[in-house]
């Protein structure tokens, strides 16, 4: 490994064109942090949105431009847990391109398990004097294990909580689900719109019950979902990725 | 109907579906104590597991064992096919012992096997003896929840079908009341019955035995009482040896209810001098399931229930949204085996949020097999599946498909469509959600300026 490795910024395609701010918040949070980083403008989809339809089969030529664009890099990096998953876990296999592919999966990380488990971050020096809610992506979670799980008897643990943990000022809301899933699911969102919206409903409300300011998490797509029912039934809640929180108050 | 369709009707009803929530969530929560008190609780989960992968691996050796060693117990012994061969079995019994009236405890597969429907069209009466399955029963409802079929109804709706149907006074709705009215209906009814039907838990190969396991002791009330016990058994509830008992009902209970064991764990080994016991031994599709790698593991399930109680689209759908006998993410996962083109909605009522994955006491990979279910429907119903992404598409999510070239312009509309456009019939996104600020420049836009 060189000295200062090359991290290949990987912004998955709603955040470049919705949350712009929290790529750019991903980027300079890194950047300060020391590490050398390029986002490849080559870059389009890793096929999530298709694969989970049931259309993993046609996400062949996307998977294959997804390696190209970042099989160089030391690390890949993404502020999403959900789509750092789909790339390790349900892209499908690329003929000819196995061993790129298995590379692949062994350096590319979310953006709180980079900071933690690969620069061996403890925590983070700034401040944030704001009651903070977190929202686990279950992607994330229970997917690439960022948080530990309530269903699983194991000693607790959130790698987003420990970056934050030395903000002054920063309170962390306990809720009283504290990994249930916010009803986002993609196309669930849609073809089974009633119930993502209740369950939508039912997350912002044990934020809102336990005071929270700002709700935060790794992945957009929940938070588009949350802040978009927060937004139309008028609840000022605000919303933010946690990249954006660090990069605010890193000192 | 669909699962969204009868999900929508569910949620009509906010105090309902919220109570409905509150209640099952209070199961898992139990269960998540439960289990916590158990410091080896992962551990039983892999070798609950890892026993249940042998199971499968060697299936048809242990049935035989099973086989042998029950008819060495003088248990009688049958085998069927599908369900209509089941339903046979028990009717031919039945005849034979001249038998009109009938209990039966909770049996998940007699209710795949819709037997109830058809003894009655043969001349038999069944009371399901189990206080929750006599409640759906009186209703002519099947259970909307395996381990706690009558979840969907409340105190005041129990209340009135026991004054319809057993003359309780009105409006009382002392649980305590009820139930004594539910033993005394029911002791008159265990007292007549010749014949006693349960499900079972947990053959055990090597002993010939099974295990039934209840909370209010009815199994055994029924069993004890009758002359004749038949127990269906699904071919995939074997057991290898006595020992693992040791292992499932730690986890059994625990995942269930959050109780350490079952109030009543029954093993029948033979029968009492001048009595019968028959086993049914039930295929009804299972080996066509075996045969199915990615979804062979489903076959692991102990029907404890878990996955329903943590499941939040099951919590807020109730469990006849599904409509299939085994509800929930693992019914979600065997139905569209037994008939694909019906249960087509079922595996994408999930946000593959994998907490059923998590629960599961035999570790089977739920979530892993709805998102192959998924892939599987796409491709055997094409029309089913483009409804599908035609209702995608409507969404925001249309940009990242033709991202390249779609974006920058469907940002560009947003910002200058009205609301009325944006927020129409089509954008099932924005029915009830509003689209997130539409920023000036993508990242890639800003990126070129800032960095190179």
């Amino acid at each position: 490994m060189p000295s200062t490795p090359h991290i290949g910024l990987f912004i998955p395609c709603y955040v470049d064109q919705f949350y712009p701010n929290v790529a750019i918040a991903t980027l300079e949070l890194l950047e300060k942090l020391g590490c050398q980083v390029t986002y490849p403008m080559g870059q389009t989809c890793c096929g999530q949105p298709m694969a989970n339809a049931g259309y993993e089969r046609d996400t062949v030529a996307t998977t294959k431009h997804f390696i190209r664009v970042f099989k160089d890099f030391d690390y890949i990096v993404a502020p999403s847990g959900s789509c750092v998953l789909h790339v390790k876990e349900h892209a499908p296999s690329i003929d000819g391109m196995e061993k790129e592919q298995s590379d692949l999966h062994h350096k590319i990380f979310e953006l709180s398990e980079f900071l933690v488990d690969i620069l061996k971050i403890d925590n983070i020096k700034g401040s944030f004097p704001h009651k903070v809610g977190f929202h686990a992506s279950c992607h994330g979670q229970r997917g690439l294990r960022i948080s530990s799980s309530s269903e699983l008897n194991q000693s607790p643990f959130n790698k987003v909580k420990q970056l934050m943990a030395n903000l002054e000022g920063l309170e962390w809301v306990e809720l009283d689900r504290k990994d249930e899933c916010c009803g986002f699911g993609g196309t669930f969102a849609v073809t089974e719109e009633a119930l993502s919206i209740q369950m939508g409903k039912d997350r912002l409300d044990d934020h809102s019950i336990h005071g929270a300011e700002i709700l935060t998490g790794g992945d957009m797509s929940c938070i588009m979902h949350l802040q978009g029912i927060a937004k139309r039934n008028r609840n000022t809640m605000q919303f933010k990725h946690f990249a954006e929180i660090l990069n605010e108050a890193i000192s | 109907m669909s699962h969204p369709a009868k999900a929508s009707e569910f949620l009509q009803d906010p105090a309902k579906s919220k109570w409905h929530d509150e209640t099952l969530w209070f199961v898992r929560d139990k269960r998540d104590k439960s289990t916590k008190s158990v410091p080896e609780w992962e551990k039983l989960r892999d070798l609950a597991s890892q026993i249940k992968d042998n199971v499968l691996a060697n299936l048809g050796s242990y049935l035989e064992e099973f086989e042998r060693n029950a008819k060495a117990n003088n248990i009688h012994v049958h085998w069927a096919k599908d369900a209509a061969g089941h339903n046979e079995i028990v009717l031919g019994i039945l005849r034979e012992k001249q038998c009109k009236a009938i209990v039966k405890s909770k049996s998940i597969l007699t209710e795949e096997c819709h037997l109830n429907p058809y003894l009655e069209k043969n001349g038999v009466e069944v009371v399901d003896t189990d206080l929750g399955e006599r409640i759906v029963q009186f209703l002519n409802q099947a259970p909307s929840h395996i381990v706690l079929p009558a979840i969907h109804l409340k105190k005041r709706d129990i209340s009135e079908i026991f004054h319809e149907k057993l003359h309780t006074e009105k409006g009382n709705e002392d649980p305590d009341y009820l139930t004594q009215a539910a033993r005394i209906h029911l002791r008159e009814k265990f007292l007549n019955a010749k014949v006693a039907i349960t499900g079972v838990n947990f053959g055990v190969a090597e002993t010939g035995e099974f295990v039934v396991c209840t909370n209010e002791g009815n199994a055994d009330m029924g069993v004890h009482l009758a002359d004749v016990h038949i127990a269906s058994m699904g071919i995939e509830k074997i057991i290898p040896k006595r020992e693992h008992l040791g292992v499932f009902l730690r986890v059994l209970a625990r995942s269930a209810t959050g109780q350490s064991v079952t109030n009543y764990t029954s093993h029948f080994r033979s029968p009492s001098p001048g009595k019968e016991i028959h086993i049914i031994l039930v295929d009804n599709g299972r080996t066509e399931q075996l045969g199915r790698p990615k979804f062979k593991d489903s076959l692991k399930c102990i029907r404890c229930g878990a996955c329903m109680n943590t499941c939040p689209i099951y919590r807020r759908s109730g469990g006849f949204s599904y409509e299939s006998t085994v509800p929930g993410p693992i019914g979600s996962i065997l139905s569209p085996g037994i008939d694909l083109q019906k249960h087509s909605s079922l595996p994408f009522a999930s946000t593959l949020c994998g907490s059923c994955t998590d629960v599961c006491p035999v570790k089977i990979n739920i979530h892993e097999q709805l998102y192959e279910w998924r892939q599987e429907i796409t491709k055997a119903q094409p029309d089913k599946a483009k409804s599908f992404a035609m209702k995608f598409a409507n969404g925001i999510f249309a940009v990242p498909f033709a991202y390249n070239i779609s974006g920058s312009m469907m940002r560009g509309a947003l910002k200058i469509l009205p609301d009325s456009i944006t927020y129409s019939g089509l954008n099932t996104w924005g029915k009830q959600r509003d689209l997130p600020e539409i920023p000036n420049e993508s990242f890639k836009d800003w990126y070129k300026k800032n960095r190179k």
